[in-house]
């Protein structure tokens, strides 16, 4: 275990750099995905299939083929990307439609008297969506929203292998400095991860508790 | 499919829609344009590139990293789903000393990247980059399996397992024989989505080891030329995967279909939200449709 205290400073940061991206990608993947969603169950057929293909076909990409995209193919196609910005921008084009997708079933889980109701009052689709559909969604929606976000944090693992410093990539470097207390760094690094995705799995799990009590 | 959150679409509503269409057709194909002008101006698209797809043997190399990714996904599928079932049962044993641990070493392995586990397994046991992935995949799918099928076991109506119980059978026989089968049909359509992960995740394996159909891709780029033939092996490779998971998520979809429809039947659908509501606004969505016309 020594070998974890001894270099606290290297996992710390880390750390940082798994937060850093765990953070920047929720922040621009979750707009692009609430897009998507609304996209996905609009009136207009060439929004519908413009979302739909784009979520089908990322959706079934390897996130490692994203990353040697975004990292490598694109240096030889426009130039290279800054090493942080080709990760992040490969995490979000790659985690939106996971979140589409989550909103999506949000919507689908409102019942039906509500968009009718709303319909027959007169509201236009916008309205319907805006102020009465989403709001009830966002409740069934958050426990899968975090799970999105569970699978996201273990995905950024992925950029240790194009050139960020983060975790994984800690884990690596430490292990190969330390080949005698491997098993040591492999729990050091798993524990980080664990105190983010544990966490957040059982609030999912409290708030679905919640949610379905009300329901 | 929520064609319930708007009317069917009048002469106004509808050449707005056009337009709409349009605008978006433009921005689609100006996106694309501009993608195509890029690869273009870089020298991407010459034909000279693509010529390398003439020869058979790099197809022969591509293939065999194929056939490694299929090899490979289902060996860890079906160990990943007996791991599962042997998961789900310990994790709902009678037993403290069983239940308490078993669900420390399902949160341990569900949280932490299926990557992070193939390069110390690899690390840490000498069986080789193909085995060490087949074993994280093996794994941490075990363990997501196991926990779809514990909530599909504990989303089966009580009386089945009361009713299993009453007759004699032993809690475990109850499990196996009333529970499991009931549970492992309810939620086949997660399990099989889950295989998609599972697939995805092979490409890691260039990662940890030097196996797959992606680290067949980077030989041969490496070998003839990385600026010049990277795009061109990239593009086959990403079809490859495509094809490949597009052909299990279309199961997945069609086993999910099958179980609404006899979950109707039956009048008791069990599982996720999403289940029963995929099939309500379309009955609902129907009915809006046929007041307005």
């Amino acid at each position: 275990m020594n070998v974890i205290f001894d270099n606290i400073d290297t996992f710390l940061r880390g750390f940082g750099g798994t937060l850093t991206l765990l953070g920047l990608t929720t922040l621009f993947a979750l707009p692009f995905g609430l897009l998507l969603a609304a996209m996905r169950v609009s009136p207009v057929a060439s929004l519908r299939a413009t979302s739909t293909v784009y979520v089908e076909v990322l959706r079934n990409t390897p996130l490692l083929l994203v990353f040697t995209f975004f990292s490598v193919i694109i240096t030889y196609i426009s130039g290279a990307l800054p090493f942080q910005v080709a990760a992040v921008l490969a995490l979000t084009i790659y985690t939106a439609p996971f979140f589409a997708e989550a909103i999506r079933s949000g919507i689908n889980g409102v019942p039906v008297g509500q968009a009718e109701a709303a319909r027959s009052i007169g509201m236009t689709f916008g309205q319907t969506l805006g102020l009465v559909i989403l709001p009830q969604a966002v409740r069934s929606v958050v426990p899968p929203l975090i799970n999105v976000i569970i699978a996201l944090t273990k995905n950024t693992s992925v950029a240790g292998a194009f050139f960020i410093f983060e975790l994984f990539n800690v884990g690596r470097e430490v292990a190969n400095a330390n080949g005698n207390a491997v098993v040591a760094v492999f729990l050091g690094v798993a524990f980080f991860y664990l105190i983010i995705t544990v966490p957040l799995g059982q609030l999912a799990d409290h708030i679905e508790r919640r949610v379905a009590v009300r329901r | 499919m929520t064609s319930v959150l708007y009317d069917v679409p009048g002469p106004r509503a509808r050449r707005r829609s056009r337009i709409l269409s349009v605008v978006t057709g433009l921005v689609v194909a100006g996106v694309l344009a501009f993608a195509i002008v890029q690869l273009a101006q870089a020298g991407q698209l010459d034909a000279e590139r693509w010529l390398i797809f003439n020869d058979p043997l790099i197809w022969q190399a591509l293939l065999r990293g194929l056939w490694i990714v299929v090899q490979s996904a289902i060996t860890a599928a079906a160990l990943a789903i007996l791991l599962g079932v042997v998961f789900a049962l310990l994790r709902q044993s009678e037993l403290r000393v069983v239940r308490v641990p078993t669900t420390v070493v399902l949160e341990f392995f569900r949280g932490m990247p299926v990557l992070l586990m193939m390069l110390f397994i690899y690390l840490m046991f000498p069986i080789g980059a193909y085995w060490s992935v087949v074993a994280a995949l093996t794994v941490y799918n075990g363990a997501i399996i196991g926990e779809a099928l514990r909530s599909g076991m504990l989303a089966l109506p009580k009386g089945q397992r009361e009713a299993g119980l009453a007759i004699g059978l032993r809690p475990l026989q109850n499990r196996l024989l009333i529970e499991f089968p009931q549970a492992f049909r309810n939620m086949l359509p997660i399990i099989v989505a889950q295989l998609v992960v599972l697939i995805k995740d092979t490409a890691l394996g260039t990662v940890v080891g030097q196996v797959g159909l992606v680290k067949e891709g980077e030989l041969l780029a490496e070998y003839l030329g990385r600026s010049t033939y990277y795009f061109p092996l990239f593009v086959v490779m990403v079809t490859m995967y495509l094809l490949l998971n597009l052909a299990v998520s279309t199961l997945a979809r069609f086993l999910a279909r099958r179980r609404n429809q006899s979950g109707t039947a039956t009048a008791a659908p069990t599982g996720g939200p999403g289940g029963a509501a995929t099939v309500a606004p379309l009955e609902g969505g129907a009915a809006v449709a046929g007041a307005s016309t």
